[in-house]
């Protein structure tokens, strides 16, 4: 079993700690004192040699963005913090366990933010559909304004409404100042023309939440724990085909064997494992063979995919990859916010197609068709939905390509029926098809 | 409170007006039984200072909000892929015999809309249902008859 150090969930004990009091005893607040007693330019200093990386899927480095944010007097506009609470990518539910057992500490690595980017209004966005993590977010904040700790930092929950996209960053800024979800183009960067135009930080839930770890802990504490591209502790989200689903914090740079099979508890019902997508749909696929793959950022990138959310889908043999592909793809289509050409036609061109081949009615043409779709995508918007689709529909191909080929030789699903997504409803499907179908070969 | 006073409340949140538009529908939406009829869009829209049109489109971007009448009772079924590898399917099924409505439709006694969502942010606890927006985890289609008789009571 792998040695599991609780850092973002420091103190819980399995539980939740959603009342001040317990919060305090467990040393909170001590890290934002810290904090505001240094100057922010140390306090970015110290989250940059603490290697602490985003945990909403670029991975970029937190406190090197924090550095970006113009100082004050070189921009006289008011800073803007704001936290990416709309966690959608399929395959990751971390962020939410995070607002529901830890909320102070999330909300005090908010005032500590604030105080690195010189910010006075901070705003949480969080997705409509998270209901309970409001209310105990809510409720948090009230606690802390009680408890006199804001420090004249104002900090607006926004609720979303129901839109994947708007969980990237520039979407989420149009959203939150009243607009559809559509992203912006970049640069300028938020650190310079973020929410209304001025000096913005976008961290993630968990991202923030661990500043507080880091500041409690200290930098150099915190950078012993993971590997070295990959430091601290990352709170895995494991679903699918596996025994034990469900959240674990666990140090970067464990293998998929030890999450899968150590902590997770193996494939159940005597199946064979399949497929891993390691870090959220939008990922590449691996195959059972890569299962002693390391979960850090290097590591993935080595093997051809990435860390992203950290959300580990394990899928078993009874998973049709022409079936997975086309929920996947369902779901990108269904969430194109419309405004690129090649994300809004193309994810559904590749519904489509996959569908075809699905169907027993592709030949060998749809497959080149379908490939050269993806590419047609790939590189091609603005912001990385459509991409997302083409890199996990191009994985799926690359890997299992033998069974792509089976649909089109066999004429019908190999699987006949049996697959473990058989017939699948997706909202995309549920609600009729409007506008052009692609005009069959 | 009236609508329209906590309307002008939320707008002391935001610097810019604009930004109370979510959540202006949203109260709105509640208070119209939950969908968005176009007088409450004209009603969000002189409360925030914009135009009907322009709520109109930021409503119809948002899958929570309705712009047909829904049921008094939503039920969603998550079925992206992890909660479709947990029997999602069967669960949609078991709803659709159970409430006797198409996936996607509302009851005709008006009690009830049924639909299938993307990702409910539940993966690990699937699969996951939401009742009116509120989430129950590890649901299985043998459940499903007796959360429609807890619904039919309540």
């Amino acid at each position: 079993m792998p040695e599991r150090p609780e850092i973002v969930f420091a103190g819980t004990d399995g539980g939740a700690l959603t009342r001040i009091e317990d919060y305090e005893a467990a040393d909170g607040f001590a890290p934002l004192r810290r904090a505001r007693a240094m100057a922010p330019d140390d306090v970015i200093a110290e989250l940059e040699a603490s290697g602490l990386r985003g945990r909403g899927g670029a991975f970029f480095p937190t406190g090197r963005k924090w550095a970006f944010v113009p100082k004050p007097d070189q921009l006289a506009k008011p800073h803007y913090l704001v936290v990416n609470a709309d966690e959608s990518e399929p395959g990751t539910f971390k962020d939410r366990e995070i607002m529901l057992r830890v909320p102070f500490r999330l909300l005090e690595g908010c005032l500590i933010a604030a105080h690195a980017i010189q910010s006075k209004h901070v705003f949480i966005y969080i997705r409509g559909e998270y209901e309970r993590e409001f209310e105990v977010l809510r409720d948090s904040l009230e606690a802390i304004r009680r408890a006199d700790l804001l420090g004249g930092v104002t900090v607006v929950l926004h609720r979303g409404a129901g839109a994947y996209i708007c969980g990237e960053e520039t979407a989420l800024l149009e959203s939150l100042e009243g607009r559809r979800g559509q992203p912006r183009t970049k640069p300028p960067f938020p650190a310079i023309a973020g929410l209304y135009a001025a000096p913005t930080a976008v961290n993630n839930v968990e991202s923030i939440t661990t500043v507080t770890s880091v500041l409690e802990l200290g930098a150099s504490e915190y950078a012993k724990l993971g590997v070295e591209s990959s430091t601290g502790t990352r709170v895995f989200s494991l679903s699918g085909d596996v025994a034990n689903p469900g959240n674990y914090e666990l140090p970067h740079g464990i293998t998929l064997r030890e999450l899968i099979y150590d902590v997770g508890g193996g494939v159940p019902g005597g199946r064979e494992l399949k497929a891993i997508i390691p870090g959220g749909s939008s990922t590449s696929v691996l195959t059972a063979v890569e299962i002693d793959t390391r979960l850090d950022f290097t590591s993935l990138v080595r093997a051809g995919s990435s860390i992203g959310s950290a959300g580990v889908i394990v899928l078993d043999d009874r998973c049709c990859m022409v079936q997975l592909g086309i929920r996947v793809s369902q779901f990108y289509e269904h969430e194109s916010c419309g405004k690129c050409t090649p994300c809004r036609v193309g994810t559904r061109w590749l519904t489509q197609i996959l569908q075809k081949i699905e169907e027993g009615r592709a030949s060998q043409p749809d497959l080149d068709l379908l490939l050269s779709v993806c590419d047609r995508i790939l590189g091609k918007c603005l912001c990385p939905l459509g991409d997302s689709d083409a890199i996990a529909v191009l994985s799926y191909v690359d890997r299992f390509r033998d069974e792509f080929q089976a649909h089109i030789d066999l004429g019908r699903c190999p699987f006949g029926g049996e697959s473990s997504l058989e017939g699948i409803l997706a909202p995309s499907a549920m609600h009729g098809r409007h506008g052009h179908e692609v005009v069959s070969a | 409170m009236s609508v329209q006073t906590q309307i002008r409340k939320l707008l002391r949140q935001y610097p810019e007006p604009t930004s109370a538009v979510l959540p202006a529908l949203r109260l709105t939406q509640e208070e119209h039984g939950g969908w968005l009829p176009p007088e409450a869009l004209r009603e969000v829209a002189d409360a925030l200072d914009l135009t009907p049109a322009y709520c109109l489109s930021i409503a119809s971007f948002y899958d929570q909000f309705h712009l047909e009448p829904v049921g008094r009772t939503i039920v969603e079924v998550c079925t992206n892929v992890s909660c479709a590898l947990s029997g999602a399917q069967q669960v949609v099924e078991a709803f659709e015999r159970e409430l006797g409505v198409r996936a996607g439709s509302t009851s005709e006694d008006g009690a009830f809309t049924l639909g299938t969502v993307e990702c409910l942010g539940g993966c690990g606890w699937a699969t996951v249902v939401a009742i009116d927006n509120r989430h129950r985890l590890r649901v299985q289609a043998e459940d499903v008859p007796g959360i429609v008789e807890e619904l039919r009571d309540a």
